[in-house]
């Protein structure tokens, strides 16, 4: 049946758009780079291809936080410790293949631990030497990390800017803690120098192009699940939580369960967006625990467009692209253009770009058809329908109480 | 006393909220397949009395079963739902961002776990069950409407459907009426008779005309305990209930 | 450390040796003329004993060089001399007087060689030399030297020291010497005991160790008096540590209760969630650094002043960018908390970027004042003034500022507009302009926390960062809209935290505090004193 809505025209013709446009770039651009000669004007140069490869991991991690933030309200500040975790997952499977090849020349223990005076691989870095089990990590690991901690938050019901807080305090927890040399995981420089991924070298062009594939091929595979499974009965489910929790509660669902579901898919899917990214930059560090990399995640779902599935990649691509013009251009006004784009689209563009566009033309159908009404003499079709409608609460201070009785917007 | 004919029963419950007794030694019994009218002034505990029956509030002391053995007070809200108590809010509750026909769909009974919500299709008797219940709210024809577009009233009847789509055993509503003009007060006293023949209700109402025109036995409130009960002449006759509520 | 003790020491002594040239400075260049000659380590060492034996305060300077590896035999003469490495050629200076003799060639020169023995000797001879000094500082660090390694042959120099000493507190250091001298001679058991009994008295870690080798290596009577000594110590010493936790952790309270105060308002009070208070701290604290700059170069007299000055002037700083956030953001956006925090994020980076623009990246040198400068100690606690004016000054905010709320028009007003805000302004309150003058009073009193935190913490652009996570526990975890809350929570955090510390490192400690907090608010999702009932869910 999902195939069959799949296909049908309308709305989610944009999606079946998505999807295809990855599939086709993931064929593309490594064509363009590996088969075309450099000296051509259709040339894709290789720093191109890892670049972009890059922004469609950061466009996987801002659709994930979507999936909890714009279609389920909870406003995810850690999201940046899943992707990391995922991440480092894929780079301990990365270290344990650079083997006797280290600085060190240790065929067991990474070049770090040499240094760190290990005498034995640590315990939880067994099995990382195969793809498999790394891979099952990638999953395993943030999702585990976000089923436990979801399953104690959203028991005890804790909502809002306090779960936001809480969120963003566990990231910093972990920043500290991946800062500590005795963790195990090479500490303040964290795990670098990689060699190969599955017997490839990770610095070819051809690796490159690969992860450049895997990332647009991933990416299109998580629309699809993310439309999915906000079209099924779950997915409204998912939406009335977001709007009225407590009704949901009287109608006789778990609230809790509903968000830890979404909350766990989400943290795998930044997992695995943390996993693609490690190959293609090389490196990961405790920095991507930063709290300040979570929250620059939502402004890309901001800007995009939160609560639409191709609002956060459009959101995630142009954000990061804009950054490496201006850090490329004028470095000073990096955080300066960041900032002031925070503050702009929360107060003029709060449904971002993708929320403007649709508004826009459903104001435009409206028209038409109360035109059309008209002639006929009938009354005209109601307002356009919004797609995000948030409680408009008019007082600050309203927000922290969870009201009795979610309040609708008026 | 013998709860087995009961419903709903509380006896002696309290609950207060920082010094403040909201509900103060309470003892409320309703039959099977009653309903009950209940008013009162502004904070005489209508609205906590229905948040320690649906779960949502714990009080401090006494007994609340429901259908005669099942403590409430160690269930939460899901599972009291669950069991079969629905609720109408006092402020009409739906999901403005969902369809009509998307409202209905949650709120019909059957089970409520992620999984089967994720492989959900929607089969005929569903289907059939939602035309139903559109065809006794009057809202057929706006089925594919966002909830957010509706009236006030249109709001009112749409949570009533939910409730009705839900099948509970127990009804509470609150202030059902609130916001609408005669004639849609007078349809909405005949569409909860209709649903009070099968099901037990409790309804909370200012509107005394409505509450005549349901002509149940009544419940009078006031600061957390039960003030005068009876017909509606018996409870309008007692001074206590003229002089905290009704007035001279 | 000892290093670094001998240097010090040759520094004093050089400026003593100039002073007075000692009549027998012939019979000492004889002395040091031998270390041409001596051959090995012992030799060398009998000379270092030879010119101790002297007590003459000019041998200390050689001596200090010798135990660096600082002196030389020139080749060709066999002279003796002080020697300071230059790139490839060593600049000589005379042993005695410290005058510069000439430059050599690393080869023209044979450096006398020392090992640890050796350099043992040598500190043992400089620590007996200097019990004679004339300033009390350097008879005091001899003292301790002689303490830390104890030898039975320096009880006489010790006794006539003490006999001389006229200094109670030197006086007592050198008998505690003498004691741990005692312990490890051959003295009677008696005068052990007697010894015992004045370590002990000590109760500090030095004193632990040395008894712990006495336990070791004693029998009968001196062993068991040696276990409770060491048993004693301990238990003091225990009580001493909680004590300095105890203190270290209300000293982190403090600091966090500055840092979370102003939070209490904006975030407690108003429900705004403001994520840039930390850069209203960073602000009041860049305030000072300017304050002081002006002071540095126009009235360097009114130094000691400059927090003062700049206390009023960082909490309107601050307090005015707060103004113009409510006034420009945050006032468009209530109601709606999770827009508010990433717009106010926004506001954030705009800070920290506008201060990187003007003052640069890097650390801005804030000086303490005088009177926040040093410690003085209780009893074995060591408290700085700078914690402790810091600890006052929070205290003291907290104190106005609840006397603000809870004694003031203003306050009330505020209290009225955050429970009712439509009673409130059918009341005749101006509800805008109340929720923009509240909102400033919270951030100017981040700025004036910035004005303490400048004192402690390094003064840049990130300032606000390592605040901000902690200032919201502080405030979840005490409750949120309770001014009490936040002070039980900001020292309750800190004690926690400085508890922690010793099992489990100072990280590890604060990402055990920021678990805790985290399953606390599971269990208590309004903190510790919280409002409950209908009245907070109305």
């Amino acid at each position: 049946m999902i195939t069959g809505r799949f296909f049908a025209a309308g709305a989610d013709r944009r999606i079946a758009i998505t999807i295809l446009i990855l599939l086709a770039v993931a064929v593309i651009v490594p064509l363009l780079n590996l088969a075309v000669s450099p000296t051509r004007a259709f040339y894709v140069p290789s720093y191109i291809v890892a670049l972009t490869g890059k922004y469609l991991c950061y466009a996987l991690l801002a659709l994930a936080l979507d999936l909890v933030w714009g279609y389920c309200g909870i406003l995810s500040l850690g999201h940046g410790a899943f992707f990391a975790l995922g991440g480092y997952a894929m780079g301990m499977y990365l270290m344990r293949q650079i083997g006797a090849r280290g600085v060190y020349g240790n065929p067991i223990l990474p070049d770090f631990m040499v240094f760190l005076n290990y005498k034995e691989l640590p315990w939880f870095w067994y099995g990382f030497d195969h793809f498999w089990f790394a891979g099952l990590m990638v999953l395993t690991v943030p999702g585990l990390l976000a089923f436990v901690f979801g399953w104690f938050a959203f028991r005890s019901r804790v909502t809002g800017v306090y779960l936001s807080i809480i969120t963003q305090a566990m990231t910093y927890a972990l920043l500290l803690a991946f800062f500590r040399n005795d963790m195990g995981f090479g500490g303040n420089n964290g795990l670098t120098d990689f060699k190969d991924i599955l017997g490839f070298n990770v610095q070819a062009d051809a690796t490159r192009s690969a992860l450049f594939a895997a990332s647009a091929v991933t990416l299109a595979l998580a629309v699809f699940v993310t439309w999915a499974t906000v079209g099924s009965k779950y997915g409204k489910l998912l939406m009335a939580v977001r709007d009225a929790e407590s009704r949901t509660r009287f109608l006789g669902w778990r609230a809790e369960n509903v968000k830890l579901f979404a909350f766990t898919v989400s943290a795998v899917m930044a997992g695995i967006a943390g996993a693609l990214y490690v190959p293609q930059v090389g490196i990961i560090n405790p920095g991507e625990f930063e709290p300040s990399n979570s929250i620059e995640v939502v402004i890309w779902a901001a800007v995009g467009g939160r609560g639409t599935i191709v609002g956060p990649i459009i959101g995630a691509l142009l954000v990061n692209a804009g950054k490496s013009w201006f850090t490329g251009v004028l470095p000073e006004f990096w955080l300066f253009a960041l900032g002031g784009l925070f503050v702009a689209v929360t107060l003029l563009l709060p449904k971002g770009i993708v929320g403007m566009w649709d508004s826009w033309r459903g104001n435009a159908k409206a028209l038409r058809a109360a035109s059309l009404a008209e002639e006929a003499g009938t009354d005209p079709v109601a307002p356009p329908p919004q797609k995000i409608v948030r409680s408009a609460a008019t007082k600050p201070g309203d927000w922290s109480s969870s009201s009795p009785e979610p309040q609708p917007a008026e | 006393m013998n709860k087995s004919h009961t419903i709903l029963y509380l006896d002696g419950v309290s609950v207060s909220f920082d010094g403040f007794r909201a509900i103060n030694n309470l003892s409320l019994v309703l039959d099977k397949g009653e309903m009950r009218a209940i008013i009162g002034p502004n904070g005489a505990g209508k609205t906590t009395m229905m948040d320690i029956v649906t779960g949502k509030t714990r009080p401090d002391e006494g007994e609340v079963f429901f259908d005669g053995q099942i403590d409430l007070t160690r269930h939460d809200e899901a599972e009291i739902a669950m069991m079969g108590i629905g609720r109408k809010f006092q402020k009409p509750t739906v999901f403005e961002n969902h369809t009509i026909e998307e409202n209905l769909m949650l709120a019909l009974k059957g089970p409520r776990s992620i999984f089967p919500a994720l492989l959900h299709r929607r089969s005929t008797a569903e289907a059939r069950q939602i035309d139903d219940i559109l065809g006794i709210i009057r809202l057929g024809d706006k089925r594919d409407q966002l909830a957010a577009n509706l009236s006030h009233g249109q709001k009112q009847w749409l949570e009533i459907g939910m409730l009705l789509a839900q099948d509970p055993k127990l009804l509470l509503v609150d202030e059902p009426v609130a916001g609408m003009t005669d004639a849609e007060t007078e349809e909405t006293a005949r569409l909860l008779k209709e649903i009070a023949r099968d099901h037990s209700v409790i309804v909370v109402e200012h509107d005394m005309h409505f509450v005549r025109e349901l002509g149940v036995k009544v419940t009078c409130l006031h600061e957390g305990s039960v003030l005068s009960e009876g017909t509606l002449d018996f409870v309008s006759a007692d001074e206590r209930v003229v002089e905290v509520y009704l007035g001279r | 450390m000892n290093l670094l003790r001998a240097i010090g020491l040759t520094l004093l002594f050089l400026l003593a040796t100039l002073s007075s040239s000692g009549a027998g400075e012939a019979d000492l260049r004889g002395i040091i003329a031998n270390f041409a000659t001596a051959k090995g380590f012992s030799e060398t060492g009998t000379v270092v004993h030879d010119l101790a034996a002297t007590g003459d305060p000019a041998v200390e300077w050689p001596l200090a060089a010798l135990a660096d590896g600082n002196l030389y035999i020139r080749k060709a003469d066999s002279l003796v001399f002080v020697g300071k490495e230059a790139g490839d050629s060593v600049e000589l200076f005379d042993p005695l007087s410290g005058e510069k003799s000439a430059d050599a060639a690393k080869d023209d020169i044979t450096k006398i060689k020392v090992n640890n023995t050796l350099r043992r000797v040598i500190r043992d001879a400089l620590g007996t030399l200097t019990l004679g000094a004339k300033d009390p500082a350097v008879r005091i660090a001899a003292a301790d030297t002689m303490f830390k390694t104890p030898d039975a042959a320096n009880i006489g120099p010790l006794d006539t020291a003490i006999a001389s000493e006229s200094v109670a507190s030197v006086k007592a250091l050198l008998e505690q010497a003498r004691a741990a001298s005692v312990l490890v001679s051959d003295r009677p058991d008696a005068d052990k005991l007697a010894a015992i009994a004045l370590i002990g008295a000590r109760s500090d870690r030095n004193a632990v160790s040395m008894l712990t080798s006495v336990e070791a290596n004693a029998s009968g009577a001196v062993q068991e008096a040696a276990t409770a000594a060491i048993a004693n110590i301990n238990s003091t010493l225990a009580f001493w540590d909680a004590g300095q936790n105890i203190w270290y952790g209300i000293s982190l309270g403090s600091v966090l209760l500055l840092a979370a105060i102003g939070l209490a308002i904006t975030f407690g009070v108003m429900g705004v969630i403001n994520m840039a208070h930390g850069e209203m701290v960073m602000l009041g604290a860049y305030t000072t650094f300017v304050v002081q700059q002006v002071i540095r170069t126009s009235f360097p007299g009114l130094f000691d002043w400059s927090l003062v000055i700049a206390l009023p002037l960082a909490f309107l700083v601050a307090a005015l960018v707060g103004l113009a956030i409510e006034r420009g953001v945050i006032r468009f956006l209530y109601g709606r908390p999770l827009e508010t925090l990433l717009a106010t994020w926004g506001v954030s980076l705009i800070l920290q970027q506008a201060v990187r623009s003007i003052f640069g990246p890097t650390n801005q040198e804030v000086g303490n004042p005088s009177w926040m400068s040093g410690s003085f100690n209780v009893g074995q606690l060591a408290i700085t003034w700078n914690r402790l004016w810091i600890l006052v000054f929070a205290l003291t905010v907290f104190a106005v500022l609840l006397y603000v709320m809870k004694r003031t028009p203003w306050g009330l007003q505020m209290r009225a507009v955050t429970a009712n805000r439509r009673m409130a302004a059918s009341m005749g309150i101006r509800t805008p302009w109340v929720d923009a003058l509240t909102f400033a009073l919270g951030s100017g009193i981040a700025g004036i926390a910035g004005v303490a935190l400048s004192q402690i913490d390094n003064v840049s652009p990130n300032l606000g960062r390592g605040y901000i996570i902690d200032s919201f526990m502080v405030v979840v975890f005490g409750g949120v809209g309770n001014l009490w809350g936040t002070l039980v929570g900001a020292f309750s955090l800190g004690i926690v935290n400085k508890f922690l510390e010793p099992y489990a490192g100072a990280v590890l400690g604060k990402i055990v505090v920021l678990v805790l907090i985290i399953l606390f608010i599971q269990k208590r999702p309004r903190g510790l004193f919280a409002l409950k009932g209908r009245a907070v869910e109305a």
